[in-house]
């Protein structure tokens, strides 16, 4: 896909209303910006700082060149927000700290200040987020910008991968305060739908979660875990999978087991980048992938 | 379908009764127990086969922590706990290769934990 598309091309190829899809771009040569929408904001997902291994011999440095990229933009998104597996799992806890430290020390490097943190079960689930709380703060909560409520989810904590009773009661309260046609964005980790449970792809209450959404009109969810792009709906609910900075995964099913997909030399952080994603009122969602380093 | 999670209470619930079809005071077949043993990052033995229309029960346990057992296509999810057995009923009703794994984070090789049971005619 380049950026020569027309707009509605992108939105008949996704087959999903109100979104546009592009790819491998900067933004702002052309029609197919996240620029161009009230505000952008940029996703990062599953950087799993601290990984080392074949999948990716460039580990060390992927984020930061990642984030050079983002500060690079013409346009500043208005905030950058990560949706989880900051750091790779550790059984250590003082190695799990000195990983979350250190990732924040790189994502410090952002031009843009306004930063939002979510954890992946790789930082939460073997202390329930203990250290992740200590250098982040909650794992749940709400924010608004520019019309905007954004709802951060956290279905990692819980090793089992659950919501859970008390958070879900804590959404509903929060849902009770908004209007049917209000604008909502929900941030989770792990797709809220079941993609594909034969690899654990999905929430084990997440369906309580949709639940809870389907009332809403204007609803659009943005994740990660998965390594991928990747685009589903619900009723009328849009859930879009990030692509990861540390390996890509292989799509759901097209092989027996879900290893990283192999690093190729020749073309270094292939299916790898972030994200940026353009807002319109009501309901329109361009998203922009973004790759690690500007080819 | 709908009846999966009460077979798994009941079974847990109950294994007397399971005690006592297997002395034959019921008139189904006997009921195949297979043991399956969890410790990070595997499970043992991994991959299983049987027949189709064969009934068995999971003994599962675990060496180190807690794990998971989830097996999408039978709507089948435990946990797998140290020091205790826990059984779960499987009515391998079609043929097939059924993959089960670990649904309950356990750290760096979560991911790879998983095994198969393959169900022939
Ligand atoms: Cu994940
Ligand atoms: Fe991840």
């Amino acid at each position: 896909m380049t950026a020569s598309h027309d707009r509605r091309d992108f939105l008949k190829l996704a087959g999903v209303a109100g979104v546009a899809f592009a790819s491998g771009l900067f933004a702002g040569r052309d029609g197919a910006s996240a620029q161009d929408g009230d505000f952008h904001f940029v996703q990062f997902s599953d950087t799993h700082w601290g990984y080392s291994g074949p999948a990716n011999p460039d580990a060390a440095h992927t984020l930061e060149k990642a984030i050079a990229t983002v500060n690079g933009l013409s346009a500043q998104p208005d905030f950058v927000v990560f949706t989880g597996d900051l750091t790779h799992t550790t059984d250590d806890p003082k190695e799990r700290r000195s990983r979350l430290a250190r990732f924040k020390e790189i994502v410090a490097a952002l031009r843009v200040k306004d930063v939002r943190f979510m954890p992946g079960e790789h930082d939460a689930s073997l202390d329930r987020g203990e250290a992740y709380r200590e250098f982040f703060g909650a794992t749940h909560y709400t924010f608004d910008h520019k019309g905007v409520h954004f709802i951060a989810l956290d279905n990692v904590s819980d090793p089992a991968a659950k919501v859970g009773d008390e958070q879900l009661a804590w959404l509903a309260a929060d849902l009770r305060q908004r209007k049917p046609d209000d604008r909502i964005v929900v941030m989770t980790h792990r797709p809220l739908f079941d993609l594909y449970p034969q690899w654990d792809w999905a929430t084990a209450d997440g369906a309580k979660v949709m639940d809870l959404l389907m009332p809403f009109r204007n609803v659009e969810v943005f994740y990660g875990h998965i390594h991928q792009s990747h685009h589903h709906t619900t009723g009328h609910i849009a859930h879009h999978a990030a692509r990861s900075l540390v390996f890509p995964l292989p799509a759901p099913g097209s092989q027996p087991k879900r290893t990283p997909l192999a690093w190729d030399a020749a073309i270094p952080y292939r299916g790898l980048g972030s994200r940026d994603i353009g807002v319109t009122a009501p309901s329109d969602y361009r998203l922009v992938d973004l790759p690690v380093a500007k080819a | 379908m709908t009846s999966r999670r009460t077979t798994l209470r009941w079974l847990i619930a109950a294994p007397a009764v399971a005690g006592l079809a297997a002395a034959g005071f019921a008139a189904e077949p006997p009921v195949r127990e297979i043991r399956i043993t969890a410790r990070r990052f595997e499970y043992t033995p991994a991959s299983i086969t049987a027949r189709r229309g064969e009934t068995v029960d999971l003994l599962l346990t675990s060496e180190d922590r807690i794990h998971g057992f989830k097996m999408p296509d039978f709507n089948l999810r435990a946990d797998i706990l140290p020091g205790q057995i826990t059984t779960v009923r499987l009515m391998l009703d079609r043929t097939g290769s059924f993959a089960f794994f670990c649904d309950v984070f356990c750290g760096d090789g979560h991911e790879e934990m998983g095994g198969t049971i393959l169900v022939e005619a």
